[in-house]
């Protein structure tokens, strides 16, 4: 079922277009990876979620009905950006800024508590922010993203400027919000993380949505037909038995045994490859290669810009 | 505007339990006081400067008349110690070397000379002494001359001091006593506390904006409320904590003047002038003529004051020109990345505030002339402007046109200040120009 939509979302400054009728939805329960280039428009569509600009056109759904401003408090908005008051002590702030998401004093406090005693930071409370590290800060700004229990969470850059042990604690802490039930958006430049966390993406380019699927068929998708084969015999035997239609990318030669990278370049399945190979040599393994996320992010792109500056 | 509450709350408590609330709460009146008062409490200190001055009176008029007059002592010479002396009197033990010329009779003219820049007031002291010689010197030649009896006496007598009371018809035809000067000083004193008020609280306002933008917050805090709710809470948590600062020092006022009281009893206040009369022979000549019951007659004039319209006034004033500016001053915050470059566009929003407090003296002047009128009129200077004619008097119509005209304009600078305030705290980087601002106007929000 579909938690949140956006449908042919236009917005304009000026003379800027910064989105041109981009479309999403989103899973309830899933994690939606938000990805593109810098300047592509993501933050502003992400604004345009969080009702802190408007549409110049287009609709935005959650679970199907169009969204008021009273849902701002179901929603959870960690932004790139992130900033606290700096003179304010840790403890009061976190209320404050839980309460203006709607929690009574008494319901944040007890959240509070319930978080701050998760992460271990129950001893900052009385602290001011700039007292703490900045990975401190992060992860009292999470804190205060999730405290009122948002049905929807946007996450901008989550694990900017935390350490790989936070990174994982937060990792973790996504994926247990994800099981609870939260929708999650999740933007970010690390592809890896996309991989890891990541249900569904969609990738923004230049103002407009040019990739959009579920990670397994995206990756599918874009696969170069290339295959990974080791094996022990003679390479140029090996080499013989392949016709025009393959092109070698890569061979190592090593005791244990050779690998081979091999394209297809007219896109047959492996199985007539490996057809090929078994009579010449001992094939020990056989994979086709899955491109990344980051080699597709880095290809869809580059073809979109260079066919969009074709006059 | 449950949220805007929360916002004013912690906007108001932030300010209010900072070191530095209490710090200017508690030194904003001393350092005001200090400017009123120190200026007269120096001025009216003695010289305790010791000076000897070499007189050489060719006129021999003035012998025994001048021997010492407060700290300054008179040595007269002879004629060879002061060609001596005017050769040399640096090295010598006078201050200064006066030269009294035979004929002072009638040129009326005498030279002091010394190495040392000679003070203002030692020069006046030195004139009103030689003056006073020669009059009486020439009062008695009169008098005796003319032969009349008790001349002297007579003459006295007919000196006279005349004072204008100032009354002021109303309408009913009441006649009440009124004083230029009453009104002039609540007209001046309550157009300055307006101006100081907009002025700090409309900065304080500023830099709450600047900050929330500066660290980055603000875009946490408007996923949660709307932009406007947040701009209403701040620029409302404010003027509570302007609020809060004038019932203290209404307060502390109100003790000190009771402290002060309880200190001053009559017997003391008279041991007071009177010692204030022997230090000061000068003083002693205007204080004399300040009756006893002059201080009752200003507190009256005071009472006549339409304090009433005064009161309401300032406040309507107060919470307008405060909106006006403040809203304003919290979009300049907010379309600007750093300090330095609020002052370019704090200028043009200020700049009536300024002008308001040069036009009072004009509107002194003449309250009721074009240029009072105009800028009690005109929204961006009437917050001051207006309330320094009221002591004076002001036709009903003029005040309804001006306070419409403010209402107003206020609601339309609280529009406008909500469009580039949403935009700008959102905008990163960018330098931005009038023109960029007129254009996020037209943003939708």
């Amino acid at each position: 079922m579909e938690f949140f939509t956006a449908k042919d979302v236009v917005k304009v400054y000026g003379t800027t277009r910064a989105l041109s009728n981009v479309s999403i939805s989103v899973k309830q329960g899933s994690i939606f990876g938000l990805l593109g280039p810098n300047g592509a428009g993501k933050t502003t569509l992400i604004r345009i979620i969080n009702q802190i600009t408007a549409p110049d056109s287009g609709e935005i759904l959650l679970e199907g009905r169009k969204m008021k401003f009273s849902d701002i408090g179901r929603i959870g908005y960690l932004p790139e950006e992130r900033g606290l008051y700096k003179k304010m002590k840790i403890g009061e702030q976190a209320l404050y800024l839980a309460q203006l998401k709607g929690l009574s004093h008494s319901e944040a406090l007890r959240n509070l508590k319930y978080w701050f005693e998760k992460f271990d930071i129950g001893a900052w409370w009385e602290k001011k922010v700039e007292e703490l590290s900045k990975g401190m800060q992060q992860k009292v700004q999470f804190i205060t993203t999730v405290v009122h229990k948002p049905q929807l969470l946007i996450f901008d850059e989550p694990f900017s400027g935390f350490d790989p042990i936070n990174t994982n604690l937060l990792k973790q802490e996504i994926l247990n919000l994800r099981d609870q039930g939260a929708t999650i958006i999740f933007s970010t430049h690390n592809m890896s993380s996309v991989e890891e966390l990541c249900d569904h993406i969609a990738l923004i380019n230049q103002s407009k949505k040019i990739l959009d699927g579920p990670i397994a068929e995206v990756k599918e998708q874009h696969k170069s037909n290339i295959f990974e084969i080791s094996y022990h015999g003679n390479f140029d035997q090996v080499q013989r038995s392949l016709n025009h239609t393959y092109k070698i990318l890569e061979h190592t030669e090593t005791t244990s045994g050779n690998t081979l990278r091999i394209q297809h370049l007219a896109g047959h399945p492996g199985n007539e490859l490996l057809r090929g190979l078994l009579p010449v040599a001992e094939i020990t393994s056989f994979n086709e290669v899955i491109p990344s996320m980051n080699d597709v992010f880095i290809k869809v792109v580059k073809n979109y810009n260079a066919q969009s500056n074709k006059p | 505007m449950n949220k805007s509450f929360l916002i004013l709350k912690r906007e108001y408590l932030t300010r209010v339990t900072k070191k530095s609330f209490l710090v200017t709460t508690l030194l904003v009146p001393i350092f005001m006081g200090a400017i009123m008062i120190v200026p007269a409490w120096l001025a009216t200190r003695d010289d305790k400067q010791e000076r000897t001055i070499a007189v050489y009176d060719e006129s021999s008029l003035f012998l025994d008349q001048l021997n010492q007059e407060g700290y300054t002592k008179y040595h007269f010479v002879e004629r060879e110690k002061y060609l001596t002396l005017k050769e040399n009197l640096a090295g010598s033990e006078y201050y200064a070397l006066l030269y009294i010329p035979e004929n002072i009779y009638t040129t009326s003219s005498a030279q002091l000379t010394s190495p040392k820049q000679i003070p203002f007031e030692l020069t006046e002291q030195i004139e009103r002494k030689l003056s006073q010689v020669i009059e009486t010197d020439k009062r008695q030649k009169v008098i005796s001359e003319s032969g009349v009896p008790d001349l002297e006496a007579k003459l006295a007598a007919t000196r006279t001091r005349v004072s204008v009371n100032t009354l002021k018809v109303t309408e009913t035809g009441e006649e009440k006593k009124s004083s230029s000067m009453v009104a002039f000083g609540a007209s001046y004193i309550m157009g300055f506390l307006i101006y100081f008020f907009v002025f700090m609280y409309g900065a304080m306002v500023m830099r709450s904006v600047m900050e929330e933008k500066k660290s980055r917050i603000v875009e946490v805090i408007i996923s949660s409320v709307k932009p406007f709710q947040l701009m209403f809470g701040k620029i409302v948590g404010t003027a509570l904590v302007g609020l809060t600062q004038v019932v203290i020092w209404i307060v502390l006022g109100g003790v000190i003047i009771g402290v002060l009281q309880g200190f001053m009893t009559p017997e003391a206040t008279q041991e007071m002038g009177q010692n204030l009369m022997q230090s000061q022979p000068g003083i002693a000549q205007q204080t004399a003529n300040v009756e006893p019951n002059q201080i009752a007659e200003v507190l009256e004039m005071i009472g006549n004051l339409n304090l009433p319209l005064i009161l309401f006034s300032f406040v309507f004033y107060f919470l307008g020109g405060y909106l006006l500016y403040s809203s304003l001053m919290g979009a300049v915050g907010a379309a600007v990345d750093n300090e330095e470059d609020t002052q370019q566009l704090v200028f043009p929003v200020t700049f009536p505030l300024i002008l308001s407090i040069i036009l009072l003296f004009p509107i002194a002047k003449n309250p009721e002339g074009s240029i009072a009128f105009w800028a009690s009129v005109i929204p961006f200077t009437s917050p001051v402007c207006m309330l320094a004619r009221i002591p004076y008097g002001i036709p009903a119509w003029e005040l309804l046109l001006s306070m419409f005209l403010l209402t107003l304009t206020t609601i339309g600078a609280i529009w406008v200040a909500a469009r580039i305030y949403r935009t700008g705290i959102l905008m990163y980087g960018k330098k931005v120009t009038l023109k960029e601002l007129f254009k996020w106007l037209t943003y939708k929000s």
